[in-house]
This record gives C-alpha cells, sequence and structure tokens, in this order.
C-alpha cells in the first residue's frame, strides 16, 4: 500500500475549508445590507454611521468575545445580560457611596469573573449542563441589581462622565468612543490567545471532543472552568461600557442581553455545539446586529420589533446553514 | 531482531474491582524490537492489564518495571511521558482541528508563549513522511478517513519518543488495504527499537505481524508462546478453553447451496431502491430462510442498503415492498410491522441504550411494536428474556444488569435477542460480529444458521469475507457504493472470487492531489 492510496481514502475534499464558510457568508451578508443601505439612503454612506454602529454596540460586542469562548468549549453562558446589569449596578452603587473610581473599577470587574469561575467549577466538578447551571447564575445576578436597588442609580462621577464623553475623531469630525477602542483591544486580546496559545487550542480541541481531550492529556477541566470565568470578565468589562454609554446602573438594564450575544456569536458562524468559529466572526456577527438596528432606524416607518424579527429569520437561516454543512461533512 | 534485555516487564500483576477478578497473578514482558500480540477472549483481562500499564487503574498487587526501574504510572499522561504511549480503538482525537495540531496539541512547539504554527506543520510533516504518509496537514483530521485518522493518532503517540507502544484494537475499523498500510508502519517502528503491544480480535492479523503471543483467560495468564511455534488452532483453543467443536462443526458443514427457492414469492423484495449519495439503484429479493450476504469493502455502501430497506433512509429511487405490506416500506415502524428487525453495526451509538438493563434491553422493540399503550406483563417479560439469555449464552446471565456492564460480544447478543423476541421474518444483521471475541462470534454464527434453518430470511453485512461464505446463500457485492454482483454461493464460490468481484472492473479511481 502505497501513501497515496491512503490519501484517496480521503473522503471529501473541500474547496473552501469547510471552516470557513459560515464566516464567508456573515461577511457577504454584511456587504449586502451595507450595500442595501448606502443605495436606499443617502447619509448612510457616512463613515460616522459605521462609528455609531460600534459606539452602540461596543459593550454588546465584548460581552460576544467572551460568549464566543464559552460556546467554542461547546458550552453556553446564559449569565452574561444579567451579569452585566450587576456590574453596572455595583459600580453606580459604590460610585454613590463616594468610592474613588479606581477602587470601584476593580471591585466591578472582579465580581463577574468570580461567578464566573464559580459557575464553570459547577459545570465542570458537578457534571451540571451550562445551561442550568447558568440560568440559575442570570437569577442570582438579576436579583442581586433589584437587591441593591429597585430603582435606577445616575452616575456622576468625573472619571466616568470623562470617559463617556471623550471623543476620538480624525479630522472630518467623525468619532469613536473610548469605549470602542476598549473592545477593538479586547477583540485583539482574544483573538490572538485563541489562535497563538495553549489554552485557546485547548478551547477548540474541548469544543471538538472532549473526552478526546481528557485523553491527549489537555487540561480539560482548568480550560472549561478559565472559559467561564473569561465569559464573566468580558460581562464585567461590558457592565463598565454600558455604564459609560447610559451613566447609570438600572436594575432592568440588558435584560434578554444575553439571547442578543447568543445570535450574534451563532451568525458569526461560531457552531453551537462547539469546537468550530472565530472572534473575527463574532465581529461581524455583532455588526450585522448593529447594521439591521441602523438599517430600521432609516427608514423610520418600521417598528423597532422589525429588528428582533430579521434576527430571528437570519440566526435560523444560518443555524440551517451549519447544519447543512456538517451534513455534507458527514 | 528482539533484544535480550526486556525493556517492559509485569510481574504479578493482580486487580479485583467489586465482584470481578479482572487479573490474577499476571506476568508479562515486552522486548525492544518486537509486535507483541495480546490475546484473549472478551473479559479476559486485556483491556484491564493495558489500564493498569498505562496507570488508568492501580494494582492491587505486582509490579510494573520500564528498563529495570519500578514505575508506578498515576495515568495516560505520565505514562506517555516517560515512553508507554497508547492508541486507542476509537480514535482519540479532535476532528476539529487540523492534522498538525492533533500531532502537536499539548505539546506545541512555542516562542515567548505563541504557538509557532510554521514550525508545527513542518515537523508534522517530517514526522508523517516518517510513517510515509504525505497528508495536507494544515486540513481537518475530520477530513480524513479513519485510517488516515489512525495513523495520526500512532504519529501523536510515537513523536513523544515511545519506546513501548500500546495499539488497543487498531484495526478493528479499517479495511483490508488500509490494514497493510498500518502493518508496514508497525513493522518500520518494530525495526527501529520500538517495543509493540498490540491488541486485536483477528487472528490472521495476529499471525501476519506479531513476533511473540501472551494469552490470557479469565483474568489468568495462559503462557507466553513465539508465534511460529503456535499453530493458529491451539492459539484458539488456548484463549478459549474448550475443544472447538462449535467452529468446528460450521467449517464442516456443507456450502449452504440455494434452498429451493424456485417458485417462491420474494419476501422482500428491493426493486431498483436508491439514494443520491448513499447508494446506487440495486434491486434485492431475498427469500424466507434464505441467508443473503452482503460483501465489499468499508464504505462500500453495506449499512446503507441496509438502512434503506429497513427505511431508517428514504429513498430518492425505487420502492421495497414486503409480501403483507400493501404499500412500499417508508419508514423503520411500518418495516417493523411487516416483521423486518435491523441490528445496528454501531451498536453504540444506535443500538444499546447503556444505562437500562438486559431485560428492559431486550423487550424495547416488541413494546415498540406493541405500541407503549399496551405494556408486556413482567412475568411473560421474564419468560421471555431469560430465554434469550440461556438461548445466546449471554454472560452475566442477570437480566437486571445495566447492559453498560456487558462485554462488547455480550451487548451484540443483547441487541440480538432484542429483535429475535419481535420474532422477525427478515433480520438484518450489521456486522454483529465486529470487536466480539472468537467463541461469541462462533455462537451467533451458530444462531444464524439456526434461524434460517427455521425459515427466517436474514441479510447479513460482514466485513469478514470468510464468515460471509460460511452462511449465505447468495452474496451481493458492493463496490463504490453500487451493487456490481449477486453470486450464489455453491462450489465454485469462494473468498478468492468474491474478492476478485470487490476489486475487478474498473473503479473510478480517486483523484489524488
Amino acid at each position: 500500500m502505497s501513501s497515496t492510496s491512503l490519501s484517496a481514502v480521503r473522503s471529501w475534499r473541500p474547496s473552501l475549508p469547510r471552516r470557513h464558510v459560515p464566516v464567508l457568508a456573515t461577511l457577504a451578508l454584511l456587504l449586502v445590507m451595507y450595500g442595501i443601505g448606502v443605495s436606499q439612503y443617502r447619509a448612510f454612506s457616512n463613515v460616522q454611521v459605521v462609528f455609531n454602529v460600534f459606539i452602540d454596540n461596543g459593550f454588546l460586542l465584548v460581552v460576544a468575545v467572551g460568549m464566543t469562548f464559552v460556546i467554542l468549549t461547546g458550552g453556553i453562558d446564559l449569565s452574561v445580560g444579567s451579569v452585566v446589569a450587576m456590574t453596572a449596578m455595583v459600580s453606580a452603587a459604590l460610585l454613590r457611596a463616594g468610592l474613588p473610581a479606581a477602587l470601584v473599577l476593580v471591585v466591578a470587574l472582579l465580581i463577574g469573573p468570580t461567578l464566573g469561575f464559580l459557575m464553570g467549577c459547577a459545570i465542570h466538578f458537578f457534571e451540571i449542563q451550562p445551561f442550568i447551571v447558568t440560568l440559575a447564575g442570570m437569577f442570582f445576578a438579576r436579583g442581586m441589581c433589584t437587591f441593591i436597588s429597585d430603582s435606577s442609580i445616575s452616575i456622576t462621577d468625573g472619571f466616568w462622565t470623562g470617559m463617556s464623553q471623550e471623543r476620538i475623531g480624525d479630522p472630518a469630525g467623525n468619532f469613536v468612543s473610548i469605549s470602542v477602542l476598549i473592545a477593538f483591544a479586547v477583540v485583539l486580546v482574544a483573538a490572538y490567545v485563541l489562535a497563538y496559545t495553549r489554552f485557546g487550542r485547548n478551547v477548540y480541541a474541548v469544543g471538538g471532543n472532549a473526552q478526546s481531550a481528557l485523553l491527549m492529556g489537555l487540561p480539560v477541566a482548568r480550560t472549561r472552568i478559565a472559559v467561564y470565568t473569561i465569559s464573566g470578565l468580558c460581562s464585567a468589562i461590558g457592565g463598565i461600557l454600558l455604564s459609560f454609554y447610559t451613566l447609570s446602573g438600572a436594575p432592568l438594564i440588558a435584560v434578554g442581553m444575553e439571547l442578543d450575544v447568543i445570535a450574534a456569536v451563532v451568525i458569526g458562524g461560531t457552531v453551537l455545539t462547539g469546537g468550530s468559529g472565530y472572534v473575527f466572526g463574532t465581529v461581524l456577527g455583532v455588526l450585522v446586529l448593529g447594521v439591521i438596528q441602523t438599517l430600521i432606524t432609516f427608514d423610520g416607518s418600521l417598528n423597532s420589533w422589525w429588528t428582533k424579527i430579521v434576527i430571528g429569520g437570519l440566526l435560523f437561516a444560518f443555524i440551517l446553514l451549519q447544519r447543512l454543512i456538517g451534513i455534507r461533512f458527514k | 531482531m528482539t533484544g535480550d534485555r526486556p525493556v517492559l516487564t509485569m510481574t504479578g500483576i493482580s486487580k479485583t474491582f467489586p465482584g470481578v477478578r479482572a487479573l490474577h497473578d499476571v506476568d508479562f514482558r515486552l522486548f525492544p524490537g518486537e509486535v507483541h500480540a495480546l490475546m484473549g477472549e472478551n473479559g479476559a483481562g486485556k483491556s484491564t492489564l493495558i489500564k493498569v500499564l498505562t496507570g488508568v487503574y492501580g494494582t492491587d498487587a505486582g509490579t510494573v518495571t520500564l528498563d529495570g526501574e519500578q514505575v508506578s504510572f498515576t495515568g495516560p499522561m505520565q505514562a506517555a511521558a516517560a515512553g508507554v504511549s497508547t492508541v486507542y480503538q476509537e480514535v482519540n482525537l479532535c476532528t476539529n482541528l487540523s492534522v498538525a495540531e492533533n500531532i502537536f496539541i499539548g505539546r506545541e512547539p512555542r516562542r515567548l508563549g505563541a504557538v509557532r504554527w510554521g514550525e508545527m506543520r513542518r515537523r508534522a510533516r517530517d514526522l508523517l513522511a516518517r510513517l510515509d504518509l504525505d497528508l495536507d496537514v494544515s486540513a481537518q483530521l475530520g477530513t480524513f478517513s479513519l485510517a488516515v485518522q489512525q495513523m495520526v493518532a500512532i504519529a501523536r503517540a510515537i513523536d513523544v519518543r515511545a519506546r513501548v507502544l500500546i495499539l488497543d484494537e487498531p484495526t478493528s475499523s479499517l479495511d483490508a488495504g488500509e490494514v497493510a498500510q498500518l502493518f508496514r508502519i508497525m513493522r518500520q517502528l518494530r525495526d527501529e527499537g520500538i517495543a509493540i503491544l498490540f491488541v486485536t480480535h483477528f487472528l490472521d492479523q495476529v499471525y501476519g505481524i506479531a513476533d511473540r503471543i501472551t494469552v490470557l483467560r479469565n483474568g489468568a495468564l495462559v503462557g507466553e508462546y513465539r508465534t511460529g511455534e503456535l499453530p493458529q488452532f491451539s492459539l484458539v483453543e488456548k484463549m478459549i478453553g474448550q475443544e472447538l467443536d462449535v467452529l468446528e462443526r460450521l467449517d464442516e458443514q456443507q456450502k449452504r447451496a440455494t434452498v429451493a427457492l424456485d417458485g417462491q414469492a420474494p419476501l422482500v423484495d428491493a426493486e431498483e431502491v436508491g439514494r443520491r449519495g448513499a447508494v446506487a439503484p440495486f434491486s434485492l429479493r431475498i427469500h424466507a430462510g434464505e441467508v443473503v450476504g452482503l460483501a465489499g469493502l468499508l464504505g462500500s455502501g453495506r449499512t446503507e442498503v441496509a438502512r434503506l430497506i429497513f427505511g431508517a433512509d428514504r429513498a430518492d429511487h425505487g420502492q421495497v415492498r414486503t409480501d403483507g405490506a400493501r404499500s412500499p416500506l417508508r419508514t423503520p415502524i411500518h418495516a417493523i410491522d411487516q416483521g423486518i428487525g435491523f441490528c445496528s453495526e454501531n451498536r453504540r451509538a444506535e443500538g444499546i441504550v447503556p444505562e437500562l438493563s438486559v431485560r428492559e434491553n431486550m423487550i424495547l422493540a416488541m413494546q415498540a411494536a406493541r405500541g407503549w399503550l399496551r405494556p408486556i406483563p413482567r412475568r411473560r417479560q421474564d419468560e421471555l428474556v431469560q430465554k434469550y439469555v440461556e438461548a445466546l449464552s449471554i454472560r452475566p446471565a442477570n437480566p437486571e444488569l445495566p447492559v453498560r456492564n456487558l462485554s462488547g460480544g455480550n451487548q451484540q447478543k443483547v441487541l440480538l435477542a432484542r429483535w429475535l423476541i419481535t420474532e422477525p421474518r427478515l433480520l438484518i444483521l450489521d456486522e454483529p460480529t465486529r470487536g466480539i471475541d472468537v467463541g461469541a462470534k462462533a455462537e451467533i454464527q451458530k444462531l444464524v444458521v439456526q434461524l434460517s434453518d427455521g425459515g427466517m430470511a436474514v441479510l447479513f453485512i460482514s466485513a469478514e469475507l470468510e464468515e460471509v461464505l460460511r452462511l449465505s446463500h447468495r452474496v451481493a457485492v458492493m463496490r463504490d457504493r453500487e451493487m456490481v454482483a449477486q453470486l450464489t454461493n455453491d462450489d465454485t464460490l469462494d473468498a478468492d472470487r468474491v474478492m476478485r468481484t470487490i476489486a475487478s472492473g474498473t473503479p473510478r479511481e480517486e483523484v489524488t492531489r
């Protein structure tokens, strides 16, 4: 038997790597939607429109990056929306109590990862479904919001208002907020970690086949707990960015956000069963959601619920696409 | 070829699980540069011995020495680091990662913490070149056949500077060509001085490659032999520990020439049935009391044929009729109604429900046929189950045991019993003897003969030609997802002719890159 005969056994040779198809589909969709916007509305071609999509969705992007880690291992994190709200609430409450901004930041950034770490431990060591553990986390964090205050707390701290109003712009007058830069930084770090570190590769391995990963001697426990911790950290950062954006903490903010985040990640081409996907895809997924919103705002006559309807349709289409690729692959 | 000092010795190994004495005072030694086959029936203690060696289990008594030093591994990883690598029967790799990553993950070449992808791919190519494999190392592992995946697993195992390579039933899902390729690699590694421990159920393979054989039976050592000094026949005797009357009787049996079928209406009549992408349209008639064998290479469409007849996949061409049905068969429920049973090849994923007891697994199909609103009385269940536990000699003979506690061969028998209870008119057996030991295999073959003598039709799918020829009245040959021939199993038919039929014609040349 020569080696050539064995390579011939290879069942299906993709001309395009299979794992890139969903991301490319999302990219094409985004370009088409942007094209529609530009052709329909003159103001749409303004660069600031794109920047605004980032400004309005910076916190969503950060949280979606964290969710990408979790979904890549085949898990899910339903607690992110509540953790975002809780982080904003805690920040607002502590600032109102007169604590210095730096201390508040540290505390706020610790709560999310701690909760994520605990959920990760529960999921791994007690072998409980991530769905139910993070559902519990979701109720817990949401309850904590109301426990802190049942009404919204506004933020007047100088650092916060500074971050909120700071505009980084080009000579033409287009600008982005600090939040956008922070979100970009998170994206770049996450992309590097996933592609170039052992931990990142272990995330893919665990998502591909946790049993095999274990037998190959990979630290499955550590990886699994770490992704929920990272998701918690990203939610905390997202919460801070949201509080920059709204300059308040409100107990009922970001309700249902976890579902938008999951939708963005899946539309971005990450497979829900784990093991396949990219942070870059998640960026595209968030942009798709943002551009849909913008399109509907530009139209003016459409109810904002159309956003949800379109997202629903797209999500369905993308899951179908993933499934079809999976079947063809089989 | 064989060194004079063993690289690995295991002395006086004993291991007891609650209620089971898995190993008792077993000695085992492995020399550098040899292929050593570990033989025994299912449950003889082969897997336990390997798991003790690699540290998955601790021992109750006994010592393991590697290169003269006593070792006690705490797990497969530590064993691998010390030079004892294992490749398991099921390929334990991540199909979503690239070939290169699967070889190196966990020990990727890095600079300042960053994975060096270029370097990793280069080293993967070098390593695979050593095994004479030319693969696109950046392609996803899942795009390759199981055989290639197995080679990649071996590449991963030998890269950790292995001195001992354990291959636990690596060939059970490979076809003949792939096995040859694997053997070539094994010989090469052996010549490089690696000691290979090889576990398989295929006797021919043992004689094809092993230098030495150690036989276990019921957790005890039977003996260590040079392959040349132990005839195949005595090997089987030593494994089973009894006379080989069962096998012999089957062998002596006359060719199962065609039963008188003239004028008899077929029980199942598949006419030009096909499904795009799965199998080209074929026609197949199966009569009562007839055993039809389905031969062909792995992936030639054997299972697809069975699934179409059973209605598990929907045919997009042609139809399947049974004599009793008014309309063509479309769904498994319909097929079961018409007295067709299907034992899947994939008993873990599609057949056995591991958490349920033997009894519950057995009555599943019958209960489904009756409808869930008419439960089978417990006493009737016990009768039926008892009857088949005895008839198939399922061990342990405790119907309330969860099926996952049974060995592979016994699980297969439970699956068989599940369908036999429904008293099917046609039983489809897809690889019923794969991965089970000689004794159980002979029993299942005997059963097939009995069933067909009793008037049941059987569609028998197996990768082992010998077995197909022994049991079938007719043999349908599959090649490249096409049924290329239906041969009557008379005196002129032998394995060689079937093989030539499988190989002959003009198989489409696969495009290689």
